[in-house]
């Protein structure tokens, strides 16, 4: 299938976000193994210091440094780094400036730590700044990496983390800082990047996520992908749904069932289970409502199933290939 | 072993309980979870507000408000015959900001400040300033003394952490010799000190000069010399706010959903507040999922299921044994992270809420979860 065609042919780096609590990690890490097909090579980066993609690839905690921890379908490498704004501007500060003795008294002082931890925005400038380094890189005839994606900050706050820049170069109206802010500005805004959205099938996700659509628009940041995550098959037919829902199913019907299943169960316990079927019914119609608010959305959307037992290495591959059969990687 | 239930009720019913933060990992509902605690306590009697920091403005669907601003609002339909009352409000960063200036300035300083490029940025746009300004809010409330107890819905931040972090970095900053390099830069006198810091600091102005550009640390110089008189004021609040949250007041509530992620988060913190001496009311652990099926087990249901398929009979049946069937597996999973987690900290009281159909956004579905936390 190599060379085939897929949504996002062009794109190079792919900024997941989506509310806290979507599994918006588990996506990113599914779409850089799903990206790394046969024979790519993709750079999955995390930058809010959780050392959540040691934590699903069962690897020990990332250091500053980009180190391989999956192979992708059909050959094709997954490399990870989880980015320290600390280490960030020494790096950055020792390749622009070749700082050296000036570089650690800047550390005395607290200047390394003012601007990582208490200048506000800074430290999204030097997360950004990497990221825009990690996708420019070169090496040999091409590019190091085919795509970097980001597990990128939620919702709530990723048009403030992609414009940190755009901030920046008001403030700095000439200068150094001004030049790279621009650059990776460019980057951010162009067709090269895609910014995914992750959702559930609920209200506020949901919600979130065409507010995030809406916000990133209105800043000229290119909005990728709707991911709809943890999407459950459906079980029942459409009528027993409804039945369901009314709480209309007929009691004896199911009893007779259960005894020729074989299943044997107090009384109590049959309403109980009818219950739960009517709270799956009630789910689903909510679903229904939700989808369609996603479908005004406008764009392309991707669905994954939930994995009732979590997730696993084995249940990356399987969303990966997913993405893969639904032409997103 | 069991971990001891934790009694919200308790929490909420006693006087002495001044201030209680709700803390945990984005999305598992820390907003929802103030909310209806604020929306009990109210209903028991006290007088309550309820303070939100999120820009989704998830409190005002929860509460049927429409205008979330910087005062706090009475909510309506909340049921005051116990003598009670409930005031809620959003935080708006940029306005406490400014609040701030006018407090500790002259008007004409205030003004420079709030001219000036950077205080523009930093108090709209940045991340980070979130935390401080809810600290700050979080003080001014309680210094208003109007409500006898204050719900706090804790900043999305990047870590559940930051928010306990961020007065203490302020005051950390405020002390640091980076900001009194850069003043002594600004103001008259300013190379004396330079000159007493000593070696290496000719360099480190002569690289933020190459980094930043000399224009960019003129303003930067100008917007702290601007600061430089409110310092003090900000570092005594930022000092004060963090003895509030360790004061006997204070209740720190954790709130997780049962997975991985928000329960580590929730470990991390629970661990932190321990360190800091935070008083810790204990964990809700929201979404769970529960059964009045208990004796059917998932792999008894998926079994049943398949011998319905097999003889092709009962369709619907099938599909109820499956449904219930993923259930289980759900609850297992659940059962088996909480059990990490107890065991890591047998000592921490848990309440479960169990895990609503539908999303909450009235007053009636904000009752239901608060009578779960109560565990009635």
């Amino acid at each position: 299938m190599a060379g085939r065609d897929y949504d996002w042919e062009g794109v190079r780096l792919h900024v997941v976000t989506g509310k806290g609590g979507t599994g918006k990690t588990t996506v990113a890490a599914a779409l850089a193994l799903a990206l790394a097909r046969d024979g790519r090579r993709t750079l999955l980066v995390e930058v809010e210091g959780r050392q959540s993609i040691a934590q699903l690839f069962d690897s020990p905690p990332l250091p500053y440094e980009e180190r391989k921890v999956a192979v992708g379908p059909g050959g094709g490498d997954v490399f990870a780094l989880a980015i320290d704004p600390e280490d960030a501007l020494l790096e950055y500060l020792e390749m622009f400036y070749r700082l050296g003795r000036a570089g650690r008294a800047l550390r005395r002082v607290g200047a390394i730590d003012f601007a990582t931890t208490i200048a506000p925005g800074m430290r999204d400038v030097l997360l950004t700044g990497k990221i825009y380094e990690a996708v420019n890189r070169r090496q040999d005839r091409g590019r190091t990496y085919d795509a970097v994606v980001l597990d990128a900050p939620p919702t709530g706050r990723i048009t403030r983390f992609l414009g940190v820049n755009a901030e920046v170069a008001g403030l700095a109206r000439v200068g150094p800082i001004r030049g790279q802010a621009d650059a990776i500005m460019a980057l951010l805004t162009s067709p090269q990047t895609a910014v995914h959205v992750v959702t559930l099938l609920e209200e506020m996700p949901v919600q979130e996520t065409a507010d995030a659509v809406a916000e990133l628009t209105a800043a000229g940041l290119p909005v990728g992908g709707v991911v709809v995550n943890a999407v459950r098959a459906p079980q029942l037919k459409q009528a027993d749904l409804a039945a369901a829902g009314k709480g209309a199913l007929d009691r004896d019907a199911v009893v007779a069932g259960l005894d020729a299943a074989g299943v044997r169960i107090r009384a109590g316990a049959v309403d109980s289970l009818l219950a739960e079927v009517g709270e799956h019914a009630e789910r689903v119609a909510l679903e229904k409502r939700e989808r369609r608010t996603l479908k005004a959305l406008g764009r392309p959307t991707y669905d994954l199933p939930l994995l009732s037992v979590g997730v696993d290495l084995g249940g990356l591959y399987r969303l990966a290939d997913d993405l893969c059969r639904q032409r997103m990687a | 072993m069991a971990s001891p239930t934790l009694d919200l009720d308790r929490v909420i019913a006693s006087r002495s309980t001044r201030i209680v933060v709700c803390c945990g990992a984005g999305g598992v509902g820390k907003t929802t979870t103030a909310a209806a605690l604020g929306l009990r306590a109210a209903e028991q009697g006290r007088s309550v507000v309820v303070l939100t920091i999120d820009p989704a403005r998830r409190l005002a669907q929860s509460m049927g408000l429409t205008e979330l601003d910087n005062t706090p609002r009475r909510v309506a339909g909340v049921d005051e015959t116990a003598g009670g009352s409930l005031d809620a409000m959003m935080l708006d960063m940029k306005r406490t900001f400014d609040e701030v200036v006018i407090a500790h300035s002259t008007p004409e300083r205030a003004r420079a400040i709030m001219e000036n490029p950077f205080y523009q940025s930093l108090s709209s746009s940045f991340a980070g300033t979130q935390e401080y300004m809810a600290m700050e809010k979080l003080g001014q409330l309680r210094a208003q003394d109007r409500w006898d107890l204050i719900v706090v819905d804790t900043p999305p931040s990047r870590s559940a952490l930051d928010f306990l972090d961020a007065p203490k970095r302020l005051g950390s900053f405020l002390d640091g010799r980076f900001i009194r390099i850069l003043m002594g830069g600004a103001k008259t006198g300013g190379r004396a000190y330079l000159k007493v810091l000593g070696a290496g600091l000719g360099a480190v102005t002569s690289v933020l000069t190459r980094v930043l550009g000399a224009q960019v640390l003129k303003d930067l110089q100008a917007f702290i010399a601007a600061l430089d008189t409110m310092f003090g004021g900000f570092r005594e609040r930022a000092d004060s706010t963090y003895q509030l949250l360790q004061a006997s007041g204070t209740s720190f509530v954790v709130v997780a959903t049962p997975e991985r992620d928000a329960l580590r988060e929730a470990s991390y913190f629970v661990e932190r507040l321990g360190e800091e001496r935070m008083p810790l009311s204990g964990l809700v652990l929201n979404r769970v999922h529960t059964t009045g099926v208990g004796a059917l087990s998932a792999a008894r249901a998926a079994a049943g299921a398949e011998t319905l398929q097999e003889s092709r009979e009962h369709p619907l049946v099938a599909s109820l044994l499956r449904l219930h069937a993923e259930r289980m597996r759900m609850i297992e999973r659940e059962q088996s992270l909480r059990g990490r987690f107890t065991a890591a900290h047998p000592k921490v009281p848990v309440v479960d809420v169990p895990a609503q159909p539908g999303d909450v956004h009235d007053l009636a579905g904000l009752r239901v979860i608060g009578a779960a936390l109560a565990g009635t």
